[in-house]
């Protein structure tokens, strides 16, 4: 079956299977080089094995709930979308959510996922008390901090390349209704945001979009979302009556290709207006539903047809603290130089995170998609440059084209990742096209 | 929660099934409360937690062999409480060219597709008929419609399957019990995987399940997942048979 990421970019041929309990599993493992796949979401080519692709949905069962702690015991295919219809209602949201409710359980832990609120929380990681992982020798470890915790240190953000990930527990937190107090503040240019951010720190969740071609005394100009679980107090009374109760929305669906010219320079430039000005004009603070906020592109479904039958790549970096504003100024030049317009284009504050493999560290992060073309995989190998000139590195649940060598160079973690795998003959059993790509 | 004490409770026969655990939770869903039966029931303590914890409904989980029709009547008993929806999900579709040559095989494949299933529901239809009330759903296949080369010793039991939901359907229909006869097209499940099988006219499991709870909810006769095989198989049931047996299909 041809197999690709949520970028569609590569596409690859894969021997397929779905297990549906443990004994399938295992049986899978054994019969060589594998890689476990959830539901897709990791733009590149982080889930895709030729030989075997073990196809995690059919292992999607919730096993248990403490209602005192509001721990989640789950199968590794259980949807984050289903963990919110299931829950929300009963006073509970995710922890931690990245910007799709459609990923698996499983995928959240191999790519340590992050949300808006990592600056305040951490990433999926911190909310996690156990793991199960099936190793190359066929056992099933449970891994926590206390137990076996290299096992677990290593799979969290390990890509599926520790082994595959059963079922874990994690923390959900408590809410009081489904709904967000957003405010929204534009930021005339970069250095604006960035004071923003700084200046926001308490805010529980903050994301902003940015203009990534305007130039000049604009370069970098965004609107900054901050967010923050609406309380009984923070509604009005009809929301009061059923604080749960959110509106549905009508979900679109981008019906076939959009042609590879749609998205250019022009096109983008004029939305990027648009936008901003429209945003600016909501400024202020505003109750938004869950779905909205976290996860305004999940109402257009497949809507990573936009770029275009070829497909399209993400880039994604962090650059620390430190050297944030003049890394990501040159990014912006750079890209707004290139006149390759990102259609969607994500600012971040990360906070600290202690991790052997995770993608977050305290600074600033970037996120871009282009089109696949030549063009903007040379732009993207210039942004690579400047990344690691900048002391940053690369989120691997977005990459499809990094070069092995980049990577090392971005992250001296990669080779201590490399010699774990080789001496726990990971390595042997769980591989993925990304991971021979950059020599995992 | 809702009120137990009126909450309407569905048994699943064939719980461990793909098809037979979408239908569960799409009864639970619904609010019902959920009864899985199937051999080894003990090991699907998974699914029921699953069930419980996504729809907030009681699940229980029962003992149930297809093929031991003599402890039927001994089962229903075991219940304790009369299901108000039954639905049977049981089937077996072998190897077809194993199936021609084995007949410890073939009779296995048509007892598990007609002669268990409607046994059980026969015994079900029997007690509802009692009350007053009920229904009772037998999910049978596309594959009845008409014998094929390619599955005729699956398909023939199904086509009794049917038959027999036919005939109870007429003798129930003014008792105040109603039958539905599901017929999927392709499906992807377990049963099917690694055949290749034609994207557009194949559902996934949750499809059948919705189309399953939406045609008890609204008395449907007959349902076909997806609609378009209704067409696929008036075209295919009006083939002229001299035509037909020279065709491959």
């Amino acid at each position: 079956m041809k197999l690709s990421g949520w970028g569609r970019y590569p596409t690859v041929e894969c021997k397929t299977s779905s297990p549906r309990n443990e004994a399938d599993l295992a049986g899978l493992v054994r019969s060589g080089q594998v890689i476990a796949r959830g539901n897709g979401r990791s733009y590149g080519d982080s889930s895709l094995n030729s030989h075997m692709t073990i196809d995690m949905r059919r292992m999607s069962r919730m096993l248990a709930f403490d209602e005192a702690s509001g721990q989640l015991t789950a199968e590794a295919g259980v949807l984050l979308a289903d963990i919110i219809s299931s829950f929300l209602p009963r006073g509970w949201f995710p922890a931690v959510t990245p910007g799709t409710k459609f990923v698996t359980v499983g995928g959240m832990i191999a790519a340590d996922v992050h949300g808006k609120n990592h600056h305040s929380d951490g990433a999926f990681s911190t909310f996690l008390d156990w793991v199960d992982v099936l190793c190359s020798d066929g056992e099933i470890r449970r891994c926590s901090r206390d137990e076996t915790p290299d096992l677990f240190e290593w799979t969290v953000g390990g890509m599926g390349l520790t082994g595959i990930i059963v079922r874990a527990a994690f923390r959900l937190r408590p809410v009081e209704s489904g709904w967000i107090r957003q405010t929204t503040i534009p930021a005339e240019n970069l250095a604006a945001a960035i004071d923003i951010f700084e200046r926001s720190a308490d805010s529980t969740y903050s994301v902003a979009w940015i203009d990534c071609l305007s130039t000049g005394a604009s370069l970098g100009r965004s609107l900054v979302y901050l967010g923050e679980h609406a309380a009984h107090a923070d509604l009005p009374r009809k929301q009061l009556q059923a604080p749960f109760q959110t509106p549905r929305k009508r979900k679109l669906t981008v019906p076939l290709d959009a042609p590879g010219f749609a998205l250019n320079r022009w096109t983008v430039k004029a939305f990027n207006e648009v936008y901003y000005r429209a945003g600016r004009s909501k400024t202020g603070t505003q109750l938004v539903d869950w779905d909205t906020y976290f996860y305004p592109l999940d109402a257009i479904l497949k809507w990573n047809r936009i770029y275009g039958r070829k497909g399209f790549a993400q880039f994604q970096c962090v650059i620390p603290l430190e050297q944030s504003k003049d890394g990501m100024q040159a990014l912006l030049e750079a890209i707004s130089a290139a006149g390759q317009g990102s259609f969607l284009s994500v600012l971040k504050r990360f906070g600290a995170q202690e991790s052997r493999f995770s993608f977050p560290m305290e600074g600033y992060t970037l996120a871009l998609d282009f089109p696949v073309n030549n063009r903007s995989l040379e732009l993207m190998n210039r942004l690579d440059e400047i990344t690691i000139a900048h002391g940053g590195r690369f989120y691997l649940a977005k990459d499809s084209r990094l070069k092995a060598e980049t990577l090392a160079k971005s992250d001296t973690r990669v080779s201590d990742f490399r010699e774990m795998r080789k001496s726990t003959s990971a390595a042997e059993t769980f591989s993925s096209a990304q991971s021979d790509r950059l020599v995992l | 929660m809702t009120d137990t004490s009126r909450q309407k409770t569905v048994l699943v026969l064939g719980g461990r099934s793909d098809i037979g655990r979408a239908i569960a939770h799409s009864f639970a869903a619904d609010g019902y409360a959920v009864a899985l039966a199937a051999r080894n029931a003990a090991n699907l303590e998974t699914d029921k937690s699953d069930i419980s914890l996504r729809h907030n409904v009681p699940v229980s989980l029962h003992e149930f062999d297809v093929l031991d029709t003599g402890k039927m009547e001994a089962f229903i008993d075991s219940l304790g409480v009369l299901p108000d929806v039954v639905v049977s999900v049981v089937g077996l579709m072998g190897e077809q060219a194993e199936n021609e040559k084995d007949t410890d095989l073939s009779a296995r494949v048509m007892r598990s597709n007609y002669e268990g299933p409607a046994l059980i529901l026969g015994l079900f239809a029997n007690r509802f008929e009692e009350r007053g009330s009920g229904t009772l759903v037998g999910v049978s296949s596309v594959a009845g419609d008409r014998g094929r080369a390619t599955n005729y010793i699956y398909g023939s039991a199904k086509a009794g399957f049917t038959a027999f939901l036919s005939g109870l359907r007429n003798r129930l229909a003014r008792k105040g019990v109603h039958v539905v006869t599901v017929k999927p097209g392709f499906v992807r499940t377990q049963m099917t995987e690694g055949m290749k099988l034609p994207g557009p006219i194949t559902a996934d499991p949750e499809e059948v399940a919705q189309a399953t709870v939406k045609a008890v909810r609204k008395g449907k006769n007959t349902v076909y997942t997806k609609p378009v095989w209704a067409l696929i198989m008036l075209i295919i049931t009006h083939i002229p048979e001299a035509i037909f047996k020279k065709m491959s299909i």
